[in-house]
């Protein structure tokens, strides 16, 4: 009895728990990246996917002159030690598209909508050239060690049926999201420039009577913007694989995990990457074997017991998004600050 | 000369003229307050004092220097300080955070002037960890006030500070300004509770319609008949 | 309608544009590139009502081009018969439970008189259990018709009517569509609504994609019935040999020409009455008022004006439009592919077109469909070119050189990118812009 509950615990662990960690970790630092322009420039910017796409790029090239040269990590994914660079270079893009773009609006005060067309323009473009560079098709990047811990290992360990595997780019993804999380954290609460930020999103006009410059808080915002962007990106693409095109339909969980946290609002961020990367999850699981580890006797149900085919996943972040806005639209942190 | 001054200042919004050959000015030490009927353009002038409003015509001096092109940030550098009527806190952040903000562009220790603003305002000092959105009325004035002090002003400007709050605060609020006026900085401000507000001040002007109608010190515009029937509520 | 001097001359250049590709790439080519361009320009026509006229941000074009492929199957294809006796009775019954859950829903939400946690619990509740009773039936009604040959067929067909009729039910299947989607998501910011409608345009094609028994999903439908007649046919007919003799071009060549020429014939009523409608509605009270309250919602909304409901209005007629247009994209393709929905071909392209062509002016829109469609296609011989070009110095092997050719087709998007921001930057109202009344 008590076995079948572990093994049916070990399942959903194994399904759901595990993944559920590691993709709401992947779409928190996305729903950062967004929320920070949003809080900051205060539009949406849909083209946060390809900026993360495009981090993810510059990480894959400089992956594989480092692998073709031999140097790695050992059991880790070499791609780490192409992060940095991946990170310089998409801070280097956000800073220059907003030199070349953005702030020009910002100076004549466009609305948001404004904003919004741009960063499709910015979307199109980018798209073009992450194909131009690197192609259409999936990549390959990810090499060390593939497992933590590999499912027949977790048997052993514990005698159950069911098996345990935590894939090394789901710990690493889980272990950068919290550094990540807790230095930007720690740099808005704590130091002078990340309160500036702060104030300067909370109420602007007081920001500029305080002296805070506000093109420094936009350019500072950027910077994390985009080093958020490549890793969120990266991370992504270790754990599911590399492919142009997956980046532009993550923009929709994305704002839904923004949205739902309450837009604006980085504990929102994170909050929101998690609600929706588990319900996503747990909707589109498959009861079918909790359910006959937990009824007694060896009665399996005929069905799936799924409550939606997991080719409607994105259906899921877009009923959350709809639920909170209809009953709480400013979201569970009521966002609109940082 | 007065310390900062605003002389025959014109000027509006959209080409249309709010102020006309308007002169306001504060010396330092002082309390000068400037009243008037709604519309009387009281927040105009104020505004266009601190380069809020371009004008026209007419020009700021500060210390005898013209600082009429200079812009709002530059005049804080200046020794400007400035509290806007409305949304003059920081609601996400703390207290504390508030009046660091409020000194950000110093470079220097701030510590003993934020433990002058906390002695000037204590209830701040009780409250610093809370956010400054959940105070009441007249403790955000508090923080909108010590924010500004928080560059250590020559010159203190308020735009209605005591708006909204209850008549006890605001005698409360009156007491500190003539408190912070003692140290030696100048405090020019628009009320709208003229009564109480010329009693403390060295120097008041009525504005009508964007012009000076009287000027002269508090105590002599409160006695004045016809101030007091057209202004003031007999 | 201002057909200035400068809009006859940019309109010219277009056709001038198509014969040059007539001329120097094939007739065919340009006649593909035009009726692209007539259905770009219905697209664009639809976007710029929702835009152009209201302030309306809709980034689900691409759902509603796929609900008009959808009524392209649903009108034309044959029934299934088979299918139906299989699990149609069933999988309607499914539906119509899944619609009164959705009904209650809403019921429910709206007439309860009780605290806000136990609506939402009372809601959700029905809703959970309304799902569970139409999988309850809708599963096994699939799982039959699914299995009825599901190499040729596998789905439950359509009403077997001419596919010209789609046009009008795939408008239909767009406004109800919007007419939901507006009804959630109207009253909130600009940029909400622009989310929303990204996401339900991607949740329309994963239905489509999923929902084999009634799409076929991407197995996709093919052979679509055609309104015009067929190249073999035409060329049995002996009028077409003495034409293609007397113009001297092959018999082949010749009745694939007529082929397209009926379609952008037919297209072409489509634009032009849609054109002419927008117009009329554009100039009407009706028209001032959108405007109005576009231009300033607060004050619009102060002088009684129902601007959520005017909002609803016309987002679901320029949805309506757009649906149209997809009907007559799965006409003109023959199939329907649900697969080949991608957001920055169908939704954002779109929004290139009226942007570019000038947002509020129907007429700028539809030459906006014209230059970025034809620029599209155009793109690719181009940039190709253009590589060519430029790696015409590199060795025959050069792994750079075949790395710029072989992706040289990606330059359209980044060139549509760049095209978008340069005529916001410097020409933010458009080829032709909005006339100000």
């Amino acid at each position: 009895m008590l076995i079948d509950l572990l093994n049916a615990l070990a399942l959903i662990g194994n399904f759901v728990v595990v993944p559920g960690i590691a993709y709401g970790s992947q779409l928190a630092l996305g729903a950062l990246g967004v929320t920070m322009v949003y809080a900051v420039l205060r539009f949406s910017n849909f083209a946060h996917g390809e900026t993360m796409s495009f981090g993810a790029m510059v990480t894959i090239l400089v992956t594989w002159a480092l692998q073709a040269h031999g140097f790695g990590l050992g059991p880790l994914p070499t791609a780490l030690l192409a992060l940095p660079v991946g990170m310089i270079v998409t801070i280097g893009l956000c800073l220059g598209t907003d030199r070349l773009i953005y702030r020009y609006y910002r100076e004549k005060k466009a609305v948001p909508v404004t904003y919004l067309i741009v960063s499709v323009g910015v979307l199109f473009f980018l798209s073009g050239l992450i194909r131009f560079i690197i192609g259409p098709k999936d990549q390959v990047f990810a090499d060390g060690e593939r497992f933590i811990m590999k499912a027949r290992a977790f048997k052993e360990m514990t005698g159950l049926d069911q098996g345990l595997a935590i894939k090394t780019s789901q710990g690493i993804t889980v272990i950068t999201a919290v550094v990540i999380v807790a230095l930007l954290f720690w740099f808005l609460n704590r130091t002078r420039t990340g309160k500036s930020m702060r104030a300067y999103s909370d109420n602007e006009d007081l920001a500029l009577l305080s002296g805070i410059n506000p093109e420094r808080v936009v350019m500072i915002t950027w910077i994390i913007t985009g080093a958020l962007a490549a890793i969120a990106g990266t991370l992504y693409g270790l754990d599911k694989g590399y492919k142009p095109f997956t980046y532009l339909g993550l923009v929709l969980p994305i704002f839904a995990s923004a949205i739902v946290g309450g837009v604006g609002n980085p504990l929102g961020a994170i909050a929101g990457g998690f609600v929706i990367a588990f319900s996503e999850l747990l909707v589109t699981f498959a009861y079918k074997r909790v359910v006959g580890y937990l009824t007694p006797g060896d009665w399996v149900p005929d069905g799936l017991v799924q409550l939606l085919s997991t080719d409607y996943k994105l259906a899921v972040s877009f009923f959350i998004l709809v639920i909170v806005l209809l009953i709480k639209p400013t979201g569970i942190f009521s966002g609109k600050t940082l | 000369m007065t310390y900062l001054a605003g002389e025959g200042m014109c000027g509006g919004y959209g080409g249309v003229d709010i102020l006309h050959q308007c002169s306001i000015g504060v010396d330092k030490g002082e309390v000068a307050v400037v009243v008037g009927p709604n519309g009387a353009g009281k927040s105009t002038a104020m505004k266009a004092v601190f380069g809020m409003l371009e004008l026209r015509e007419g020009q700021v001096t500060m210390d005898g220097q013209d600082i009429s092109h200079l812009k709002p940030e530059q005049r804080v550098q200046l020794g400007m300080g400035f509290v806007p009527q409305s949304a003059n806190v920081f609601t996400s952040m703390t207290v504390q955070e508030n009046l660091e903000m409020g000194a950000f562009i110093r470079r220097d220790d701030i510590s003993e002037t934020m433990s002058g603003v906390y002695e000037l305002f204590p209830v701040l000092r009780e409250k610093r960890r809370q956010l400054a959105g959940e105070l009441s009325g007249g403790q955000r004035q508090q923080v909108a006030v010590g924010r500004a002090l928080m560059t250590q002003p020559k010159v203190l400007m308020l735009d209605e500070p005591t708006a909204g709050v209850s008549p006890m605060v605001m005698d409360e609020l009156f007491d500190r300004i003539i408190e912070i006026a003692r140290t030696g900085i100048a405090i020019l401000m628009v009320e709208q509770n003229a009564r109480q507000a010329l009693s403390i001040a060295d120097r008041g002007y009525v504005l009508v319609q964007g012009r000076n109608r009287y000027t002269d010190t508090g105590t002599a515009l409160l006695a004045n008949i016809e101030v007091r029937k057209a202004f003031l509520g007999g | 309608m201002n057909w200035s001097l400068k809009n006859v001359l940019l309109f010219a250049g277009m056709g001038v544009l198509l014969i040059l590709v007539g001329t120097m790439q094939s007739w065919n080519v340009a006649l593909a590139i035009l009726n692209m361009c007539l259905i770009s320009a219905v697209m664009a026509l639809g976007v710029n009502i929702q835009w152009g006229y209201a302030g309306l941000f809709n980034a689900g074009v691409m759902g509603f081009t796929a609900l008009g492929g959808l009524a392209a199957i649903v009108i034309s294809v044959a029934p299934v018969p088979a299918a139906w006796d299989a699990g149609g009775a069933r999988a309607i019954l499914g539906l119509l439970a899944g619609l009164a859950t959705i009904a209650g829903g809403i019921w429910l939400w709206k007439k309860l008189r009780v605290s806000k946690t136990a609506r939402i619990w009372l809601t959700a509740l029905l809703a959970v259990s309304g799902y569970g009773l139409m999988r309850l039936i809708l599963d096994p009604a699939v799982d039959a018709i699914e299995a009825v040959e599901p190499a040729l067929t596998g789905f439950l067909g359509g009403f077997g009517l001419p596919i010209m009729f789609s046009w009008i039910v795939g408008g239909l299947f767009a406004a109800i569509v919007a007419w939901a989607i507006g009804k959630v998501a109207l009253g909130l910011r600009s940029d909400y609504l622009a989310i929303a409608t990204l996401g339900i345009s991607e949740i329309i094609i994963y239905f489509l994609k999923n929902e084999d028994w009634l799409t076929r999903g991407v197995k996709n439908v093919n052979g679509l019935p055609r309104p015009v007649p067929y190249e073999i046919d035409l060329q049995g007919a002996l009028w077409l040999h003495d034409l293609a003799a007397w113009v001297g071009i092959p018999v082949v060549e010749a009745s694939s020409l007529i082929v397209k020429l009926n379609y952008a014939a037919l297209f072409l009523v489509v634009l032009v009455a849609i054109f002419w409608l927008s117009e009329r509605a554009l100039k009407s009270p009706w028209g001032r008022m959108m405007r109005a309250i576009r231009d300033n919602e607060i004050a619009a909304g102060a002088m009684g004006k129902n601007v959520t409901g005017r909002h609803l209005q016309v987002f679901v007629l320029g949805s309506a439009v757009i649906g149209i247009a997809g009907a007559m994209l799965a006409t003109l393709d023959g199939q329907f592919t649900p697969a080949s929905y991608q957001p920055l071909r169908f939704t954002f392209l779109v929004w290139v077109m009226v942007i570019v062509g000038g947002s509020g002016n129907n007429l700028g829109s539809i030459l906006g469909g014209f230059v970025i469609w034809f620029f599209w296609i155009e793109a690719e011989p181009i940039g190709l070119a253009l590589m060519n070009f430029v790696t015409s110095g590199m060795a025959l092997d050069s792994p750079l050189r075949l790395h710029l050719l072989e992706n040289a087709a990606h330059t359209r998007l980044m060139t549509m990118g760049l095209v978008l921001l340069l005529v916001l930057r410097f020409s933010p109202r458009g080829l032709i812009p909005e006339v100000k009344r």
